[in-house]
């Protein structure tokens, strides 16, 4: 059974006469991956400071569990991953993350962690003379710590090379199946399409689109597919049926608009094979999120 | 959840590691000293030597690590996020500074301990009141602590750096310190006997030298670092911040 870990109402923060927040309304429940998504200014890093406790809100309200944020029980009960620092430069990673053990009643062994994400315990550098990667991985760790019931990330791949990326990702999957609710902010879409359960678009401020990465892409209602540039849409469309119209958007990418079903991927690869077309990458959702992020953003004309 | 107290305990440990491990903080807070007991204490450079040496360098030590190496730490922490990431684990800010001061507490009581021995070792022969020098110390370490907090949660760590080693130079030469306000001019020496610096080097010297008979002396000296002491709380109160 679910419950709400974060709920966002009406959330307002300006910043002298600048809003940077513009009543912003979603929660997140136990178990769920949220993403909040957007361009560089969309007001995604003072959501996350305001529900970290640490910013104030200027308007609206955030509970933790049914607490305000900054409240003692709130703390032990989450880990944050700031965008930027939140390292001491001095210190060796197994020192930091021991000595932040202490502060949490039930947290996770930093050796073990800080193995799991790629970082030698033994290591005697200190976090300044680390490179962007390891020092992301051991700011991760240090969330990842209080074996959190609700886990903040601001950009957790960021510096993050390809394999200890996917890692990450399987990571936060099992703590999400395990009932962690998680709630991260990242530019990586491709990121957000495999591991995120909902979707939160921002952009100057306010939320222009929410929703699942299957709600939001239209995994029922496009088909894409790759074939030589060129075909006839015009018969394509006439024999796919009523209720679907085929478009190019891109030379040699074709889109279909109408429900998908398994009839009409029959009836596409039945057209191909008889008009002796080469299809590949037939798959239904057309759309990308980084397509549903762009349009959801533009300015309007 | 883990207690209050454990907390603060942690966060003092943690403290002292950095402190411990700091290079630069260890030559504020040790080398310094030690250097300023040998050079007053065997030159005829200071009148009073080794007697007068060691409550000047009390109050460098005091100065040095509860002002100076407090501020520029903590102004670098800020700077690096960690102070910012802290606010967000069960870590309270009474719990930080309650473990910042105690660490700052334990790098003086060394450092004083070190000062002392040496000035023993060099001929120095401790009279008055003990009791009353760790109270002494103790508003010390409070007044320049207070400053040294406010200083590096107001300002950026680099301007931080700059003013808290400047304010050591410059306390350490004209506040009082190795120049008593009784011999400078006078209405320089009625100034300067009313900065914190000067305070505390006056009250080391009336109470370890030799037994106090008038307490009275003590008043203006004490008076004058509780003022002190509770504008830096109050200043730091209202303009620290953590990022």
């Amino acid at each position: 059974m679910t419950k709400t870990a974060l709920r966002v109402a009406d959330l307002v923060v300006r910043y002298g006469g600048f809003t940077a927040v513009d009543r912003v309304d979603f929660s997140v429940e136990t178990g769920q991956i949220t993403a909040l998504v957007g361009p560089n200014g969309a007001g995604k890093t003072s959501t996350i400071e305001v529900c970290t406790g640490l910013r104030p809100a200027t308007g609206g309200s955030v509970a933790l569990f049914g607490r305000p944020p900054g409240d003692l029980s709130v703390r032990a009960r989450i880990g944050v991953m700031l965008q930027t620092g939140g390292l001491y430069p001095t210190a060796k990673p197994l020192d930091w993350l021991t000595y932040l053990a202490r502060l949490y009643s039930k947290p996770a062994d930093p050796r073990y962690l800080l193995t799991r994400l790629g970082i030698d315990p033994k290591t005697r550098t200190a976090t300044r003379r680390m490179s962007g990667g390891e020092q992301q991985r051991v700011k991760l760790a240090a969330a990842l710590l209080p074996q959190p019931d609700l886990l903040f990330l601001d950009e957790p791949t960021a510096g993050l090379d390809p394999a200890a990326r996917r890692e990450l990702l399987e990571t936060l999957r099992g703590l999400g199946d395990e009932g962690t609710a998680i709630i991260l902010t990242t530019h990586q879409l491709d990121d957000v399409e495999q591991i995120a359960d909902f979707v939160l678009v921002m952009a100057a401020g306010q939320l222009v689109a929410t929703g699942s990465v299957a709600e939001l892409i239209g995994v029922d209602h496009f088909t894409s597919f790759r074939a030589p540039p060129g075909l006839n849409l015009a018969t394509l469309a006439r024999d796919l049926g009523a209720g679907f119209a085929v478009t190019q958007p891109r030379p040699g990418q074709y889109l279909v608009t109408g429900q998908a079903s398994p009839q009409l991927l029959a009836d596409l690869t039945k057209w191909c094979a008889t008009n002796g077309v080469q299809a590949t990458e037939i798959k239904a959702g057309g759309r990308t999120l980084e397509d549903i992020v762009i349009q959801a953003t533009e300015p309007n004309p | 959840m883990t207690s209050s107290w454990a907390r603060t305990r942690a966060h003092t440990g943690w403290e002292l590691r950095l402190l411990l491990r700091n290079g630069e903080q260890l030559l504020l807070v040790f080398i310094i000293p030690v250097v300023l007991v040998l050079a007053l204490g065997l030159t005829s450079f200071m009148p009073g030597g080794i007697d007068s040496a060691i409550s000047k360098v009390l109050t460098i030590s005091i100065l040095a690590s509860c002002f100076t190496s407090l501020a520029i730490a903590t102004g670098f922490e800020r700077r690096s996020g960690a102070l910012r990431f802290l606010a967000t684990t069960p870590l309270t800010r009474a719990q930080l500074l309650m473990g910042k001061s105690l660490a700052t507490a334990i790098v003086t009581l060394l450092s004083a301990i070190v000062v002392v021995l040496l000035g023993i070792t060099l001929g120095w022969h401790p009279g008055g009141s003990w009791p009353l020098a760790v109270l002494i110390a103790v508003l010390g370490c409070f007044t320049f602590a207070s400053w040294g907090l406010f200083l590096a949660g107001a300002l950026r760590a680099e301007a931080v750096l700059a003013v808290a080693n400047g304010v050591f130079l410059a306390l350490l030469l004209f506040g009082g310190i190795l120049i008593a306000p009784s011999e400078l001019p006078e209405v320089l020496g009625v100034v300067i006997a009313f900065l914190p610096s000067a305070a505390l080097a006056d009250t080391f010297s009336l109470i370890l030298i030799g037994p106090l008979n008038n307490l009275n002396l003590l008043l203006q000296p004490v008076a004058v670092l509780m003022v002190w002491g509770a504008a830096g709380a109050i200043l730091a109160r209202r303009f620290f911040r953590w990022e």
